[in-house]
């Protein structure tokens, strides 16, 4: 596993179901039962406090002046603006990195050339840098004192303060996050049916759609998801890049920031709900993948009766 | 041409703009630079961004481990949706996180109220900056040590039960050493990723220059006063810390998993 | 130390691992559980240890030297429990993995660390293995951590030493010298043994007496030389070796199969019906002729003469296979070849009637 990890890979998942581990010896002890109860509840309310309480907040917070207020918060066109450029910006970056991560999976896993570990460390490099730091790389390229600033300023063309920066950076910090799911599945998977396709007189382009994309598909919808996820939230890299002018430059983060700061709690919560909605749903759909890829296996590796016992 | 379009790619969105910090910084004299990161401002900085995310990491790596724990020995109701609700902080986008756990924290908060009368201030303090960087920071913890704990062999606690262990001593003589490698790990990932953590910590910060100003938002201010590079030496030092803990955790791994290898 | 297991039954949801079972071992005695996989072996052994608690069902007790220990914990049981997989402390060095058992002692209890020291060097000696303290597991074959591991369950000098499949990870040659060390080990330190194994060499060889196991339940306990020479059932002797097997009929204490008819003394009052008759092969003569005493005529079908006797496989005139092994000079004598037609005849049978019960 590689320690620039961001989310738990899917590939990684171990058979949680089938190695259901009940407690080591089960004797009559007063603390083996009183044990387990003791740390679940701990871990309940460890989780309790720390992730469904600002869960739930959100929410409350946004309809705690009742329905009305929640959906004037709505008709504010800056707020639409914010969700249309944040909506733009995941847009554009999502099929790029998807169509990156494909290619770099592949050239990794089915060709042999030098250098290799060190492409994979590459591509992992976006999570190691602080959002922060990620914004700052590119102003610091097309900023008006940047690299490229004066000849941009003399044509005329906006890159920071401007939606492309904003695309740029979300690009960035949303770059490996197809690629590394693909990777180790498409390394594990080999090449060995591709080179039997072809055998049987397939094109390339025929072994790729018939053969590896259905071999891949749900880590590529895993890496997608995730992508999304980061894409529509992100908030540092793009804060640093954006220049924050209202109506124009503001992606739905940035704007639930300016409302919060106006002490307009009501909107910034109905704001902050819409991204939380799509973060319960990015979960619902990575534990249901989770769960899909675990059938497959399972279905493919069905343990006899012998083996049980 | 898969490769050609791969590493073209790569260099035009990663590669050249992250070398472009470096030689940005070039520009500066080292004397110069040198003031820039060790300016009393900034090591204020320092010291909360370090020891906020140590502490972070040092609760997730307690707590971290008592839910992976529960996760993968017992079978409880709930239990699925608690491994699915440990990622949340992946998933929530961290300007959400950040005015929620405020609103919670704050003095008239859920929480924040009871902890008024007790005086201690959550939000607006360096406890707040703990708080949203132990958010962050949990599920790298979990997720790291799950597959370590899952890969225990029940027989190793048996054998130490049957030679007369109680249950601390199995836990602390031969559970915490075979999976310390993993809770290394997941503290180290945990540390890093609160390092550089912005959007979650600005709004329950407070953001008091010298005393609950992290280090990210301090590059950002000093861009918005145009210091270029003052933003640009800092954030340098960042990046290569952040670098130095990953590779030190690459090379944990490499050192853990040649031990492993050994024993297979 | 004694130990006794009364009607003991386990289930596993809703598999019964165990049916009412009872089992005695004397003190100082070396037993081996025989049994093909989920035959309820290793749980007995797990139960014994304590790892497993037998079902609630007022019946069942596990007795230690008369005592009743159901209801003790295993680390207060002082079983030795050697795994199959060895579940030595990876962590840890050798001269720390059999020192672990001293070391967790409660303080008043904990020999010093000259007298752990003393302990651990001895035992090292005893597992040949005292230039090997400070290696750590994997730096040591499957049978030296084996030994280890056993060294480590001797550490707390246990009133029963269990072992649950311990050479069954090992290879063959390995396994045959660590048979014999463990049994020149136990005439040693006389400790009450109890060793699972699916190897009915292994079991026959090791073992004082043999408990022979199928589906939950005790087939038959005995010595090696009472379960292979009087097997008490079919399962005994189709799972102790090669047999051959002749379907026949049981008539007024006479069986018949194939052509042949041979008293059956113990079996003189039971009734008429079905009868399976059990002859191992080196139970079976070979001549060319017939010679007076009863005999079926076969043929030879293939002749496998690696080893100390020569493994014949014939065709009998109906159609059943037939496994002869012959003394290497008795074949070499007769000069045998594929294809030839014999007459096989049984110098001793064991005869099943499935319907008859006593």
């Amino acid at each position: 596993m590689s320690p620039l990890q961001e989310t738990q890979s899917l590939n990684n998942q171990n058979n949680l179901e089938t190695s259901v581990l009940k407690p080591t010896a089960k004797y009559i002890d007063w603390l083996s039962s009183l044990v387990p109860g003791l740390l679940i509840t701990l871990a309940i309310g460890f989780m309790a406090l720390f992730l469904v309480l600002p869960l739930l907040v959100i929410f409350i917070e946004a309809f705690k002046l009742g329905l009305g207020e929640y959906f004037k918060s709505f008709q504010d066109p800056s707020a639409w603006h914010a969700v249309k450029l944040t909506l733009i910006a995941t847009g554009i970056s999502l099929p790029l990195n998807l169509v990156f991560g494909i290619a770099a999976a592949w050239a990794i896993a089915k060709f042999e050339f030098v250098g290799k570990s060190v492409l994979i460390t590459l591509i992992d490099l976006p999570f190691a840098v602080s959002p922060i730091i990620s914004g700052l790389i590119f102003v610091l390229m097309f900023g008006l004192q940047g690299w490229f600033g004066a000849w941009l300023a003399e044509r005329d063309l906006q890159i920071i303060f401007a939606v492309p920066g904003i695309v740029l950076a979300t690009i960035f910090v949303t770059f490996p996050f197809v690629a590394r799911e693909l990777i180790p599945l498409m390394q594990e998977q080999g090449s060995d049916e591709e080179q039997a396709a072809i055998s049987l007189g397939a094109t390339g382009w025929q072994s790729f759609f018939y053969i590896t994309l259905p071999n891949i598909k749900w880590a590529v919808l895993y890496g997608v998801i995730l992508c999304n996820a980061r894409a529509m939230g992100e908030f540092g890299a793009v804060s640093v890049v954006s220049g924050h002018i209202r109506g124009k430059t503001n992606t739905v983060p940035l704007h639930i920031e300016i409302l919060y700061n106006e002490y307009n709690v009501v909107a910034a919560f109905a704001m902050a709900s819409l991204l939380a909605l799509m973060g319960l749903v990015t979960l619902a759909l990575k534990t249901f993948l989770e769960w899909k890829v675990q059938q497959d296996r399972n279905t493919t590796l069905e343990p006899t009766l012998a083996e049980v016992h | 041409m898969t490769l050609g379009y791969t590493l073209l790619y790569l260099t035009l969105i990663v590669l050249i703009p992250l070398s472009g910090l470096f030689i940005q910084t070039m520009n500066l004299s080292f004397a110069e630079f040198w003031n820039h990161v060790t300016s009393p401002r900034v090591v204020a900085s320092y010291r909360l961004t370090f020891g906020a995310s140590f502490i972070g990491a040092a609760i997730n790596a307690v707590f971290g481990f008592l839910i992976a724990w529960c996760l993968v020995r017992y079978r409880f109701p709930g239990r699925r949706l608690m491994d699915a609700l440990v990622d949340l902080p992946f998933a929530l986008p961290t300007a959400v996180s950040g005015i929620a756990l405020t609103t919670i924290f704050s003095k008239h908060g859920w929480i924040g109220q009871y902890l008024e009368p007790l005086g201690i201030k959550a939000a607006y303090s360096p406890i707040g900056v703990v708080i949203a960087l132990t958010f962050i920071g949990l599920p790298f913890v979990v997720r790291t040590l799950q597959p370590a704990i899952e890969e225990l062999e029940k027989e190793a606690e048996e054998a130490a039960a049957s030679l007369g262990a109680n249950r601390l001593q199995t836990f602390l003589r031969v559970i915490l050493p075979t999976v310390f490698p993993a809770l290394l790990t997941g503290f180290a990932l945990a540390f890093a990723r609160a390092l550089g953590e912005y959007g979650s910590v600005v709004f329950i910060s407070g953001n008091m220059p010298g005393r609950t100003e992290i280090t990210s938002l301090l590059i950002i201010t000093k861009l918005e006063q145009y210091d270029f590079a003052g933003a640009t030496a800092i954030a340098v030092v960042m990046l290569v810390v952040s670098f130095a803990i990953l590779l030190s955790i690459n090379l944990l791994q490499w050192w853990f998993s040649v031990g492993r290898r050994r024993v297979a | 130390m004694g130990i006794e297991v009364q009607r003991v039954s386990k289930t596993f949801g809703s598999f019964k691992a165990l049916k009412d079972v009872s089992l005695k071992v004397n003190d100082g005695e070396l037993v081996t559980l025989l049994g093909p996989s989920g035959s309820g072996k290793t749980t007995l052994l797990r139960i014994i240890a304590g790892l497993e608690l037998p079902d609630d069902d007022d019946k069942g007790a596990v007795l230690f030297s008369g005592e009743d220990v159901a209801k003790k914990h295993v680390r207060d049981r002082q079983v030795g429990f050697v795994f199959q997989h060895y579940a030595l402390f990876k962590h840890m060095s050798v001269f720390d993995n059999i020192a672990f058992g001293l070391r967790v002692r409660p303080k008043h209890e904990r020999p010093s660390k000259q007298a752990i020291k003393d302990k651990v060097m001895s035992l090292l000696k005893l597992i040949q293995l005292e230039q090997f303290a400070t290696r750590f597991p994997s730096q040591l074959s499957g049978g030296q951590r084996q030994r280890v591991a056993l060294a480590r369950a001797l550490a707390i000098e246990p009133r029963v030493l269990l072992l649950d499949e311990p050479f069954g990870a090992l290879d063959a040659k390995v396994r045959q010298g660590l048979r014999t060390w463990l049994r020149r080990l136990h005439d040693e330190v006389h400790v009450t043994t109890i060793l699972v194994t699916h190897d009915q060499e292994e079991a026959l060889e090791v073992a004082d007496r043999v408990v022979v196991m199928n589906q939950s339940k005790i087939e038959q306990v005995g010595t090696p030389e009472e379960v292979f020479h009087k097997p008490a059932s079919e399962f005994v002797i189709d799972f102790l070796g090669n047999v051959n097997v002749f379907k026949g009929r049981l008539e007024s204490g006479r069986a018949h199969f194939d052509t042949l008819a041979m008293d059956v003394p113990g079996l003189a009052h039971a009734p008429a019906g079905h009868a399976n008759v059990y002859v191992r092969p080196h139970d079976l003569d070979i001549d060319r002729q017939k010679n007076g005493s009863q005999s079926l005529a076969a043929n030879i079908e293939r002749i496998n003469p690696a080893g100390a006797h020569a493994k014949l496989t014939l065709l009998g005139v109906d159609g059943n296979e037939i496994q002869v092994d012959l003394p290497f000079e008795r074949f070499t004598a007769l000069n045998l070849k594929p294809g030839e037609l014999v007459y096989v005849s049984p110098r001793k049978v064991h005869v099943f009637a499935p319907e008859y019960m006593i």
